[in-house]
């Protein structure tokens, strides 16, 4: 996710990819860090139901070594929900897990940045959890650092 | 697009209770043919599909059964909400549809255009779902055949001649043929193959034949 915090832009192209972008981070979310930026926010827009939170399971295919035959890796669940603001705007989220409240905060903000709020959502909801998740991630890669080990092999004496 | 999504609407308020319940009073309609029965969910329906309808789509259609909208094809309102809501695809061509919708009644419902299934699967064949403006009107038709135990009368308005005929067809093409819900408001009525149409005069004549 790069930092630019313009609003959607008019390429359908390049705004489904920002879309995706932001939908990814706010499914990713961990759940506590999205309940706070979400009560910091401040009011909420009110909005419609077109589906509510419904959980249901999801196969995770997988292909060995990207050549591989795919294979089933095993059932998710999944949490999912649309709405709809009362300017019109929808708001979309798939999140894994059990977590209705979560899909539901994931829809809404998916819902607001396509609209005005865009801009105040990119900075009090999105740069948050891009920075948590980015913290995560480094911490994780640190914690496998500490453990790694280097193989070496020694070259037999057949080739000399 | 933005049109579209403007325009769609909630789908079920309560999706496990709702789908069962219209699931089984289609159920009951089709096993009492004739008989209107009231649908006990509320649906808020894309014009131009009534509660019924939208309701039978919601419960019934999905990523397995084409759905044709014939006149309603055009309506974006309709394809949006049954894609969104059903993820059904939606075809144009008659043969291929598992559900169809009609909503000219007074025309030529055409029933001969939909699946009628094969004889090792009869079960593959199109369910329409017919839009008619009431289900409380005397046709001057009587129905009779498995599940009435005499005779009952078919109550829907302004069906013309020629589909007396399309069915006297579609029923002697059994084990073949295609299965109808007549929609209106909230209610359905259910018209299944192997349930014969008669002339009220005409039913004394056909019970003494069977």
């Amino acid at each position: 996710m790069t930092n630019d915090t313009s609003t959607v832009s008019t390429d359908p192209l390049r705004s489904q990819r920002e879309r995706a972008c932001w939908m990814s981070l706010l499914a990713k979310a961990p759940a506590p860090l999205l309940l706070r930026v979400a009560s910091d926010f401040g009011a909420l827009p009110s909005y419609l139901w077109l589906r509510q939170p419904e959980i249901g399971l999801a196969m995770v295919r997988g292909r060995s070594g990207g050549t591989g035959e795919q294979f089933n890796l095993g059932e998710m669940s999944v949490t999912r929900c649309a709405l709809r603001l009362s300017d019109g705007v929808m708001g979309v989220a798939y999140v894994a897990g059990r977590d209705r409240r979560h899909a539901e905060l994931a829809a809404l903000f998916d819902a607001m940045l396509q609209s005005d709020a865009a801009e105040r959502v990119q900075q009090l909801v999105l740069q948050p959890i891009a920075a948590a998740l980015a913290e995560q991630r480094a911490h994780s890669a640190a914690a496998a650092q500490e453990t790694r080990v280097e193989f070496m092999t020694m070259v037999r004496g057949e080739a000399a | 697009m933005s049109a579209t999504i403007d325009a769609l609407l909630p789908g079920w308020q309560d999706p496990v209770h709702d789908a069962q319940a219209t699931f089984r009073t289609v159920l009951q309609a089709m096993a009492a043919p004739g008989t209107v029965l009231r649908l006990p969910v509320a649906v808020i329906a894309p014009n131009p599909l009534h509660p019924a309808t939208t309701a039978i789509c919601l419960a019934l259609a999905d990523v397995e059964t084409p759905v044709w909208l014939g006149a309603v094809d055009a309506v974006p309102a309709v394809a949006a909400y049954l894609r969104f809501h059903c993820g059904c695809p939606l075809t144009t061509d008659a043969g291929a549809a598992t559900f169809a919708v009609l909503t000219d009644v007074d025309g030529d419902l055409a029933l001969e255009r939909f699946g009628h299934g094969t004889m090792e699967y009869p079960d593959r064949s199109a369910t329409l779902l017919v839009q008619v403006d009431c289900l409380d009107t005397d046709s001057g038709y009587m129905l009779t055949g498995p599940g009435i135990e005499h005779a009952a009368p078919l109550r829907v308005g302004g069906l013309g001649v020629q589909f007396i005929e399309q069915w006297r067809r579609n029923v002697l093409s059994f084990p073949l043929g295609v299965d109808l819900i007549f929609c209106c408001g909230q209610s359905i009525m259910a018209l299944p193959r192997t349930t014969r149409i008669a002339m009220s005069a005409g039913i004394q004549e056909n019970v003494s034949c069977t």
